[in-house]
């Protein structure tokens, strides 16, 4: 819950679906989703989603508004893009699972379970040089519940860590910085300022009867 | 004969010590016998895969796949931008198309450029490493090279997701593509058929974060390759590559099975046949060795 939140509650009280169309990537699609519920059966992870997609198009047109935003569903997709290529009316399903985590972690609505955590260390960890740093990301996972059960999960995995390390396809030498851009400046320039933009947009909506 | 030149986005796996460097090591070996240039786009940055969306919003994401695609155009221009990892290829030509289809976005993200003095025209194709093998070589120019047919090898074709959907190679279908079986067999070897796991999902990044329910999707893709008689499977993508192969183990004790299933990359058996020694092909990057494959390129 944080001030966007409370700026966008203000705004759309009574409409999901109009916020939904306007602040979330793809959201304009929503409306046209007919309830086949292809989607859900397409799914990979399908048996795991509090709410798998079709229903998720459904609670937005009802106004469920926190429900949908806190839910662990849309973090449940792999990006596997099966419910996109299936979707009878075209709707780009995968995009809009994206579009709705980013905006649900923007409120401060997402879950605290480990995909939102390890997805935002992920973005955090390849703009700080530019590229993922696959040591550093792996156990920044490892550690992600504090050092005790961090080291215990480190010690159930080293022999995938070896198995890596021998085949030359783990680097020991990327925790003292590993690869990266070289026009590093440049690049926090350039990420921070398409932050601007999107947040700038994001400020205009939140303005009632804007 | 002359080189065809591609301008290459490797990606941040593909790198020196990082988890697809094998698959860097066979392409760089198939490019050889084909001749094929790779030029690599200096500075590239990551294309944020598939999870970058919890941090990056659509904009500083599409951002990151315009400034490599602005380098392409200024550094290596006229050149088709060339991916071996299907994360990198799909995020870049996902926005290379929503761009190209949204004036507003394409605006914005050319100010965000301006920050590192480029400007995106987006006029150059994206394209997979496969779709160039495929459409600019074909298979009997693929086929050509072979010395050392790969026979009585059985291989299940595992095609995965990003390589496959929602762009996919042309001519081919979402549901039962059949590329990588055609490979297989022009390279001596006899794919699997009716390889139902052939497109069902690895988990992707999520094996990291849900291991348990990742670990079952893997299983059923190794069990398919096991009930259709396969020795090892081959794929296109680095993340079903690794999540394939190194978590067999974890499947084992779960689940009582005794997997030991090599997954290899096609560039991989494409050197080993057009003879190219095993350090080449990327053998030694096998953490489940592809013995019949070592055997082979060892002749």
């Amino acid at each position: 819950m944080n001030d966007l939140n409370q700026a966008m509650l203000g705004k759309y009280r009574s409409n999901f679906l109009r916020e939904v169309e306007a602040n979330v990537e793809e959201g304009e699609w929503v409306k046209m989703c007919m309830q086949c519920g292809v989607c859900s059966g397409s799914c990979p992870m399908g048996p795991y989603w509090e709410h798998p997609p079709q229903e998720i198009f459904m609670m937005i047109r009802a106004g469920k508004r926190e429900a949908v935003l806190s839910s662990t569903s849309m973090w449940m997709c792999t990006s596997c893009y099966n419910c996109l290529v299936r979707c009878p009316r075209g709707l780009p399903i995968t995009h809009l699972m994206h579009g709705l985590a980013t905006y649900a972690k923007r409120l401060g609505l997402a879950p605290q379970t480990i995909t939102p955590r390890f997805a935002k260390k992920f973005w955090n960890n390849l703009t700080k040089t530019g590229r993922v740093n696959e040591l550093k990301l792996g156990l920044a996972l490892y550690f992600i519940n504090g050092l005790s059960e961090g080291i215990k999960t480190a010690m159930k995995m080293q022999n995938i860590g070896l198995g890596m390390l021998k085949t030359k396809r783990m680097s020991p030498f990327e925790i003292l910085g590993g690869h990266g851009v070289k026009d590093r400046a440049g690049f926090h320039a350039m990420i921070k300022k398409a932050e601007e933009i999107e947040m700038a947009k994001l400020a205009k909506n939140q303005v009632v009867g804007g | 004969m002359t080189k065809k030149d591609y301008s290459f986005y490797p990606g941040c796996s593909s790198q020196k010590g990082a988890s697809a460097s094998n698959c860097t090591t066979s392409i760089t070996a198939i490019c050889d016998v084909l001749n094929i240039r790779l030029n690599e786009i200096p500075d590239w940055n990551c294309c944020s895969a598939s999870i970058g969306y919890a941090g990056g919003g659509e904009l500083p994401r599409l951002t990151l796949s315009a400034r490599n695609l602005a380098l392409s155009e200024q550094h290596n221009p006229g050149q088709d931008v060339v991916a071996t990892c299907a994360a990198c290829w799909l995020s870049t030509r996902e926005a290379k198309e929503r761009l190209a289809h949204d004036p507003q976005l394409f605006a914005e993200a050319n100010i965000a450029l301006k920050e590192v003095n480029l400007n995106l025209k987006n006029e150059t194709p994206v394209r997979h490493m496969v779709e160039v093998l495929i459409e600019d070589f074909g298979y009997d120019a693929l086929k050509a090279p072979v010395k050392k047919p790969l026979a009585g090898i059985k291989i299940a074709g595992y095609v995965g997701c990003q390589t496959n959907r929602p762009f996919g190679i042309a001519g081919e279908s979402f549901e039962n593509p059949v590329y990588l079986d055609k490979l297989t067999e022009i390279l001596g070897a006899s794919p699997v058929e009716n390889y139902d796991k052939k497109v069902s999902c690895c988990g992707g990044a999520l094996a990291f974060s849900e291991p348990e329910k990742s670990q079952a999707l893997i299983k059923d893709i190794i069990e398919a390759a096991y009930d259709g008689g396969a020795d090892m499977i081959v794929t296109p993508c680095p993340v079903c590559q690794m999540n394939v192969e190194v978590y067999q183990d974890f499947i084992n004790q779960r689940y009582g099975t005794k997997f030991n299933m090599p997954v290899v990359y096609y560039s991989t058996l494409m050197a080993v046949a057009y003879g190219k020694s095993g350090k080449e092909a990327g053998l030694d990057g096998q953490v489940i060795r592809a013995k019949q494959l070592d055997d082979i390129a060892g002749r």
